[in-house]
């Protein structure tokens, strides 16, 4: 009897929830179903819509039109790039934060995430000045620069709280075997942050890749990435839902299928130590 | 990997020489239109033609574009060697010499074939500041088989009323069509385009000779009043969040009895993705009688800034696209209805193009328009369906903010004027024109 | 604990982040600051010299700032009560056994992976367009008039829009949290009877406090500075319906190319998000033993 209750329930909460999983996926399902049929069916409405032949022309039009494996690529450096910049710097910040924490730790790290909450718009003029007179205009290494300042506080704060919850005690005896800053850092405490770092890596390289304001604004071709590659097919003349629709699922697919695969280790990334 | 990288470094070192010599590349900047992304297939030409330039494409909607390349021209950032910009840029542009003078184009070019009211506007002391790669003026699109079956006929040349009085009959919301269509997205480029242009009809103006705007004044309350009423009794449903590109798939569907815009949208709504195609008529842009009909006028152009660093590629690659030749390119591979249109005489003279049924309404909507003398009364500004002041950009979106307001209902017509009123003597004074 | 040795040593890993910090944050915002006291129009260089506080005082009487100041509020406070409580909800059912747990989190996640200025796109083209998207089309099926969501409820649309991209990360961290919580002491209440609300509001919901801070922390930050999904849906309208304070800032400055007075508005915009870090900062310094 038990047991049937049990099943019934769980069968419920099953439905329930994939329900609505399949809701909150809808719109991104859509797109996809969307950009395998043609301008005039894309408008026709649901269901004519998908009984209407399949098709790959949008994605032929795209490709013919842009060069999608440089956008990628840009992509892919801009925000892997960033990302292990700003790992660089913050690492040794955040463990020396979490392991020696002073009066002013706190005060230094909510300032850290402030600075996050500049508007861009803002600057961007003074910015695209300096850019232009240290000829960053339009290169990776410009929007690198940019894009790891910006993700920093983050990244700061993330490693910040898994090393506060790494046991002093184990450093306290690495440190009695006569262990230096630096061997502690690379053998003892590394190791045990990777998880953390793992998580770190993957959630702002998400940031990274969707971030749609300064890498629009300082690229044109050469650097341009994927932000760049979808500002071609908003509202152009014409019908433009079809195309519209190949060329997001181009822009989200690879960050879409990181972030499944590696669905775990981004979940345990995203406490920010909420778990205690 | 050092070595690999180091050699790499070497190798082009020794050939960077060759290299500049022997390619080029320029960055060009365009809008992603139709005609433009047609180029973009047809470069093999080009390619041909002049092996030593390659052409690298930054396509982008319009407002991102405008907003990119204006920054990098006003801040000499030189990420452009050409680029795409219409008829209220290249005035005010040419005049702080941001943009090189085309006057040198090679004679067999042609700068007398271009159509006068499109060169002018282009044209600054003497000057041709931008090439013009398709002109464009507006007009009534409309639905042959529809007015057929409300029993009327579209005269030539409409009235305002006539125009009422056929979105009334062919209205038919029950089945979804919509008498008509008209642009309701704020915008200076969007619905400032029309209603400015559609104020001009009713004698109305932005500013009088002293700079003192006038949405106070009368004839743009009978603007807005007539507008209003057209599209909150004809029009579909989120007309104010209709551009161009909403109001061309509603016609193109078959939704809309009328559409008052550019008369490039011609051979969209005759073209392969329409469902009426067979059933479209033109007339030239309504009046009322005062003098001036409600059509604007615009040129996409290809202009080159001041402080390129490839002045002699980027003419050439100027010159090949808004050539004669490449017009006839376009009729070659694509017919003559999706040449181009609205730059050149020559194109008008040519029988086989006079047989695109859009051609002469074209050239006689673009032939009709004034820029140097928009409105009913005398103004102390270039430009019909706007000013060509800089202030006029943020001017225009922010007035065509308030107006989008009142087509959605959440204001009314006279709150809106009058806060496009203050809005607009604040921006004044701000800028020094009101002393 | 900490030794001097240690101290200097940590401070000297420290510095590097917050010396790039402080110049990201100091340069621009010296530079911002200084054209904020000039007549600087990109596109008229003819019209320059010293302001003085002009372009403050025309930024502040614009009437549109007042609602762009509640705009940018509704937004933020809108998108965390969905997102909190959407989130706190999800995360409860996908904390319950279901069959196939790992495919419904997948689904439930990917909206966060997705590009802002795609999502706004997708939302506003494909599902609330008046005439061609999917709620128009469901309307006209059952028979009703379709809403133009952009035009009537366009903050409330936007706040939808936004509220989709964050969910997904309020219901891991949540889901996270939950999964931490101690099933001994949960089965034992059970035991003393104590009924599924009971426990709900005397374990789970302080367990839950600590998680509910970070996701508004964190999404405050984020949400204070929406701008690609207004730009790509309303363009702040109708009229200033949906113009929050960073739209405004960018239609001052790349719309009008009036830098004078759009560094006016970003500094007046970094004072108020100061203001509003300050406020969170110490709602969260509570909950956050740092």
């Amino acid at each position: 009897m038990a047991r049937k209750t049990t099943q019934t329930r769980k069968a419920l909460t099953t439905v329930a929830a994939w329900s609505i999983g399949f809701l909150i996926f809808f719109p991104i399902l859509w797109t996809v179903l969307m950009s395998f049929h043609s301008e005039g069916d894309a408008i026709k409405g649901p269901f004519a819509m998908l009984a209407s032949p399949w098709t790959f022309e949008s994605y032929g039009e795209v490709q013919h039109r842009s060069n999608y494996a440089l956008h990628f690529w840009n992509s892919v450096v801009i925000s892997f790039g960033s990302t292990l910049a700003a790992l660089v710097i913050a690492i040794p910040a955040a463990w020396a934060m979490a392991f020696v924490p002073g009066r002013r730790t706190k005060d230094l790290l909510m300032w850290m995430l402030s600075t996050k909450m500049m508007p861009s718009v803002g600057v961007l003029i003074p910015m695209y000045l300096m850019f232009r007179d240290f000829g960053l205009l339009d290169t990776r290494s410009g929007l690198v620069a940019v894009l790891t300042l910006i993700n920093l506080p983050i990244v700061v704060w993330m490693l910040y709280t898994y090393f506060k919850e790494i046991p002093g005690e184990i450093l306290e005896a690495a440190r009695m075997d006569g262990a230096s800053l630096r061997s502690e850092i690379l053998h003892v405490l590394t190791p045990m942050a990777v998880p953390g770092i793992a998580s770190t890596v993957l959630l702002n390289v998400i940031l990274a890749w969707n971030e749609a304001f300064w890498t629009l604004q300082l690229t044109t071709s050469d650097a341009a990435p994927l932000t760049q590659f979808i500002a071609s097919y908003s509202s152009p003349e014409g019908l433009f839902y079809a195309k519209l629709s190949a060329a997001s699922t181009m822009a989200i697919a690879p960050i879409l299928i990181l972030g499944w695969f590696s669905q775990k280790q981004l979940v345990r990334g995203l406490t920010f130590g909420a778990v205690k | 990997m050092t070595i690999t990288v180091r050699a790499l470094l070497g190798a082009c070192a020794v050939t960077a020489l060759g290299c500049a010599v022997s390619a080029e590349t320029i960055t060009v900047a365009t809008v992603n239109n139709g005609d433009m992304i047609r180029m973009q297939g047809l470069m093999e030409d080009f390619n041909a033609k002049h092996p030593d330039i390659t052409v690298e494409w930054v396509t982008l909607e319009e407002n991102v574009l405008r907003q990119k390349v204006t920054t990098d021209i006003a801040t000499k950032g030189g990420q452009f060697d050409v680029l795409t910009i219409g008829t209220y840029e290249v005035p005010i542009w040419g005049k702080q010499g941001w943009l090189l003078s085309l006057n040198d184009l090679p004679a067999e070019w042609d700068a007398a074939d271009l159509l006068p009211a499109i060169a002018g506007g282009l044209t600054v002391d003497g000057n041709l500041y931008a090439a013009p790669f398709y002109g464009e003026s507006s007009m009534v699109m409309y639905r042959t088989d529809l007015m057929e079956k409300a029993g009327l006929t579209m005269p030539e040349a409409p009235t305002w009323a006539d125009i009422k009085a056929a979105a009334a009959a062919m209205t038919d919301k029950d089945n979804e069509i919509y008498g008509i269509c008209l642009r309701g997205k704020a915008g200076w480029g969007e619905n400032m385009a029309f209603l400015t242009a559609m104020s001009n009809s009713f004698g109305a103006k932005w500013f009088d000779e002293a700079w003192t705007p006038q949405f106070d004044q009368q004839p743009w309350k009978d603007t807005l009043a007539f507008y209003l009423d057209l599209m909150t009794n004809y029009g579909p449903p989120g007309a104010s969040n209709n551009g161009f590109n909403e109001n061309l798939a509603l016609f193109q569907s078959g939704k809309c009895g009328m559409w008052i815009d550019a008369t490039v949208a011609a051979s969209f709504v005759t073209g392969k993705d329409s469902t009426v195609a067979e059933h479209v008529g033109f007339a030239l842009a309504p009046d009322n009688g005062l003098g001036k009909r409600g059509n604007w006028l615009w040129a996409w152009s290809l202009a080159i800034p001041a402080g390129t660093q490839k002045e002699a590629a980027a003419k050439t690659f100027v010159a090949w696209a808004t050539s004669k030749e490449y017009l006839a390119l376009v009729a070659a591979k694509e017919g003559w209805a999706n040449v181009p249109p609205g730059t050149r005489a020559s194109l008008y003279a040519n029988p086989e193009y006079q047989t695109v049924p859009f051609a002469k309404m074209t050239l006689d909507s673009i032939n009709s328009a004034d820029p140097t003398h928009p409105t009913v009364d005398p103004v102390p500004y270039v430009g019909v369906q706007f000013v060509a002041i800089p202030e006029f950009q943020g001017l225009g979106t922010a007035v065509g903010q308030q107006l989008s307001a009142a087509l959605a209902g959440t204001m009314t017509a006279d709150e809106a004027l009058a806060a496009a009123q203050a809005l607009t003597v604040t921006e004044m004074t701000k800028a020094g024109y009101i002393k | 604990m900490a030794t001097k040795a240690s101290r200097t040593a940590a401070r000297a890993m420290v510095s590097p982040a917050v010396i790039l910090l402080l110049g990201w944050m100091i340069v621009p915002l010296a530079m911002t600051l200084y054209f904020s006291f000039l007549r600087y129009n990109l596109l008229n260089p003819t019209q320059g010299g010293f302001a003085g506080f002009d372009n403050y005082y025309y930024f502040l009487t614009n009437p549109a700032f007042f609602q762009a100041l509640t705009n940018t509020l509704t937004l933020v406070l809108g998108v965390l009560v969905i997102t909190v409580f959407g989130g706190i909800g999800l995360a409860l059912l996908l904390d319950q056994p279901i069959w196939g747990q790992g495919v419904v989190r997948v689904l439930v996640i990917a909206p966060f992976f997705v590009m802002p200025t795609v999502s706004a796109l997708v939302w506003k083209n494909m599902f609330m367009n008046p005439v061609n998207g999917m709620f128009a089309h469901m309307a006209k099926a059952m028979g009703l008039q379709p809403y133009d969501f952009l035009a009537h409820a366009p903050l409330a649309s936007i706040i939808v829009i936004v509220a989709w991209q964050w969910l997904p990360f309020s219901t891991l961290i949540l889901l996270t949290a939950l999964q931490s919580l101690d099933r001994e002491q949960q089965e034992a209440a059970e035991m003393d009877g104590a009924s599924v609300f009971n426990r709900f509001v005397y374990l789970t919901v302080p367990h839950l406090t600590r998680a509910v801070t970070v996701v508004i922390l964190i999404q405050t930050i984020f949400l204070l500075s929406v701008f690609a999904e207004i730009l790509v849906t309303t363009n702040g309208g109708p009229g200033t319906a949906s113009t929050n304070i960073s739209y405004l800032v960018y239609a001052q400055s790349l719309l009008n190319y009036d830098v004078g007075g759009g560094s006016a508005g970003g500094i007046i915009a970094v004072i108020l998000a100061n203001i509003v870090a300050f406020f969170v900062m110490r709602m969260i310094g509570k909950n956050l033993d740092a």
